[in-house]
């Protein structure tokens, strides 16, 4: 299956299993999505269960949230993550805040899901990687995977948890893994040769909060999400360095442990993300790896990320964060003294 | 459905409504929905009507050329032909320059497009109809505007290839175009933001004691936005000079317009609730968009304050570059639309006048067809997508004023990489 195909089983398998399970958003009814995620959802299980929605995002969001108070399991779609900030004081005020506020008395179980990334030529507004600014609210999780397995079984598990999620998809995965190179040919999910890609049809979950060892090393650990797991494994490649590649998977929860215990192991960390780098989430990787593990860390932790500007149309690849930066950044580590 | 509280079972059940279109692919076209009313039947008030006494207009629908190809009623604005003829060219050129680019894209020219087929009308005749130095803050379906004030088409070929001499310095999406010289606000992708700069643009304008009004678009799907009603709401309590539209085309993506529930009242309509006059035109009548626009104009210009008007329009082909409008609406659709093509009743208006011919118009047609071919011809040979850039430093210029550390920084960190890669393959 490709991602987009594990998505729509996801929801598929949920509203099948659970009548609360509904899912809206713009275009996502008839037509199923811009990128066809819900495609037939509306068909199979009706009018009701997956519709159309208004073109307003804090619409979307707040509807949402009352929807889960009710006692509903909305799986709401932001079409482009770009566009979620219309609905962030629902997300940060609101979702994030309802059970605390209400001391238990009410909760906000929503799944936001919403495609996310660059790679694609979408310009400014078809581009960004938002996760910092939910992973700064508590109250909200970040769940991000990388390739179809988990993109399905953290789907499930991001609609049973009971707290509002934010679901970022890789929209450059979608199709096929991409590692960063574009004038490298495509490969699609079937071709891939990726345990990954094989989906089951059934229902399972990927727990939240727990990172995957997509490549064991002892050199240096590499801590990325999306679609820079697979920029990792190339840049990693490139660099003949033997490199542990973690993929966090969610980052709200975060898996602290798994990251203590590669970076202890390795002495070394680089952490690559898509999002521009100043206040970006690896500032708070860094901090984290730092406060841990300092008596561990040979070389200074490193941060490759987008440049600090708005996602230049023209000069996508010029930004886009690719495996030769991080082989640069993983050979400079263990040449460090 | 079972009962969910059975103390409760004299109840009646509640049900949730879902709006549905007219008609699915499949089905048969129905536009029985909508009222065409008759064109001149609808009266014009005076300029400082107070909203309480137009409170049916916005369930009529203002038309200025009939069926017969003739302008009547008091809207028509009582154009000369030599206007209504370069009116005709800008719609005309905008549909070539779209047709043309649209391939374009399709050959991997570009990363995206998108056309205004169908609602050349609207942008062409406000373009026109409105002074210089009125700020339009358009969608991405108002190039019209453009191609109405001779914008140079190399110049908007380049943005759209993102080459070496975009004027944007490929920093922003193919179309989403900004000419400060031409009256042109920013385009920014995301919907119904700029509805809100108009209405501040033009408060700004009133405080200066200045005689600049503004005009701004949002789609029928953007009214939903809450950036529409924020808009809406300052408009009328600083009672702004501005002109603000709905470009109700019948479509979001593939969302009919009624997800953002026309089904009760008119998008028009809306404006009642804010106190000031709302008007449906009909968008692809030339000449109720111009006199439409004149009148909303002389409120504003006379401090009578905002006017709301929902321009009727179909979208006439997709969304953009990546939709498939075959997959959600009947595929004949579009030639089903009753208030016709716009460029086609101009033309015939214009024939009726006896101003025009079909020779003239097939002339035209070439014409801006070759204009078009070799503005293309022009930007291709600076290069296409990929081909040509800007140079990198523009990357980094425009975030501030002034470069801050990170920029300096990013910056050197890029160049020195790329010498040390190139250095390396020597
Ligand atoms: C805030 C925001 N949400 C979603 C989108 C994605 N999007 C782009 S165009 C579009 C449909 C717009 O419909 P409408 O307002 O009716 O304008 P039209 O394209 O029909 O002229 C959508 C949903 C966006 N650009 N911005």
């Amino acid at each position: 299956m490709n991602m987009i195909q594990a998505l729509n089983s996801a929801l598929d398998v949920m509203m099948e299993r659970d009548p609360d399970v509904l899912v809206f958003g713009e275009d996502v009814g008839y037509f199923g999505g811009v990128f066809r995620v819900t495609e037939g959802l509306q068909k199979k299980h009706g009018l009701t269960r997956c519709f159309d929605a208004p073109l307003t995002e804090g619409g979307i969001i707040g509807a949402a949230i009352g929807m889960g108070a009710y006692g509903l399991k909305p799986v709401p779609e932001i079409q482009f993550a770009d566009y979620i900030l219309p609905a962030y004081d629902q997300l940060v005020s609101e979702a994030a805040r309802l059970r605390y506020r209400s001391n238990g008395e009410f909760c906000a179980p929503v799944t936001v899901r919403t495609p996310y990334g660059g790679g694609i030529f979408g310009g400014q507004t078809h581009s960004q990687s938002p996760e910092a600014i939910f992973a700064h609210v508590t109250g909200l999780k970040t769940v991000i995977p990388s390739n179809p397995y988990d993109a399905k079984g953290l789907l499930i598990a991001s609609i049973e948890c009971d707290d509002p999620v934010i679901f970022l998809e890789p929209k450059r995965l979608y199709n096929g893994p991409f590692y960063g190179r574009p004038d490298e040919e495509l490969k699609t999910w079937d071709k891939s040769g990726l345990a990954s890609a094989d989906v089951p049809t059934g229902h399972y979950e990927v727990p939240l909060g727990r990172a995957s060892i997509v490549r064991e090393g002892s050199e240096v650990t590499v801590l990325a999400y999306g679609t820079m797991v697979h920029v990792a494994e190339a840049g990693i490649r490139d660099s003949g360095v033997d490199a542990e590649l973690i993929d966090l998977r969610s980052i709200v929860p975060l898996d602290i442990d798994a990251i203590t215990a590669s970076v202890r192991k390795t002495g070394r960390c680089v952490i690559l993300h898509e999002a521009s780098r100043f206040g970006g989430f690896g500032g708070e990787l860094s901090a984290l790896v730092q406060e841990r593990c300092f008596d561990h860390l040979r070389s200074p932790i490193q941060r490759i990320a987008g440049y600090d500007m708005p996602y230049p149309h023209a000069f996508e690849w010029d930004y886009f964060p690719g495996p030769i930066r991080l082989a640069e950044a993983l050979q400079s580590a263990v040449e460090y003294r | 459905m079972p009962n969910p509280d059975p103390t409760k079972s004299n109840l009646p059940r509640l049900e949730l409504h879902i709006p549905e279109p007219p008609s699915r692919p499949g089905e048969e076209v129905t536009f029985a929905h909508v009222n065409r009313g008759e064109a001149g039947a609808v009266r014009r008030p005076d300029i400082a009507v107070h909203e309480s006494e137009v409170r049916d207009l916005p369930y009529e629908l203002i038309r200025v050329l009939d069926d017969d190809d003739k302008a009547v009623g008091p809207w028509d604005p009582k154009l000369a032909p030599e206007t209504l003829i370069k009116g005709l060219r800008a719609m005309m050129l905008t549909r070539a320059f779209d047709d043309r680019l649209f391939r374009a894209h399709r050959q991997g020219k570009t990363s995206f497009y998108m056309k205004s087929t169908g609602e050349e009308a609207i942008a062409a005749a406000q373009s026109m109809a409105l002074d210089k130095g009125d700020m339009f803050f358009p969608t991405y379906r108002a190039s019209a505007w453009l191609h109405a004030r001779n914008y140079p088409l190399t110049t908007m070929c380049n943005q759209i290839f993102s080459n070496a001499e975009d004027p944007l310095a490929g920093k922003q999406l193919p179309i989403l175009f900004s000419a400060r010289d031409y009256d042109f606000y920013s385009i920014s992708g995301n919907l119904g933001v700029r509805f809100v700069h108009a209405v501040g643009w033009a408060m700004a304008s009133a405080y200066k004691n200045d005689t600049k009004i503004s005009l701004a678009y949002v789609g029928d799907g953007t009214t939903a936005e809450g950036d529409f009603h924020e808009a809406m709401t300052f408009a009328a309590a600083y009672r702004a000079p501005t002109i603000l539209c709905v470009t109700n085309n019948q479509y979001a993506i593939s969302s009919f317009a009624g997800f953002a529930a026309p089904e009760r009242l008119p998008f028009a309509a809306k404006a009642l609730a804010y106190g000031f006059p709302g008007i449906k035109v009909d968008g692809n009548d030339f000449l109720a968009v111009w006199g439409a626009t004149q009148w909303a104009a002389e409120r504003a210009r006379t401090n009578n304050g905002p006017t709301l008007i929902e321009f009727y329009t179909y979208r006439a082909e997709g969304h953009s570059t990546s939709d498939d409008p075959s997959a959600y609406r009947p595929k004949d659709e579009a030639a089903h639309w009753p208030l016709g093509d716009p460029v086609d009743r101009l033309k015939k208006h214009l024939i009726v006048l006896g101003a025009w011919d079909e020779d003239k118009h097939t002339a035209l047609e070439a014409e801006l067809k070759e204009q078009v071919k070799v503005a293309v011809k022009e930007a291709e040979a600076v290069g296409t997508l990929g081909q040509s850039k800007p140079p990198i430093e523009e990357m980094f210029e425009d975030v501030f004023a002034e470069k801050d550390w990170r920029l300096k920084e990013q910056e050197r960190d890029l160049k020195a990489r790329r010498a040390a890669r190139e250095g390396g393959a020597a």
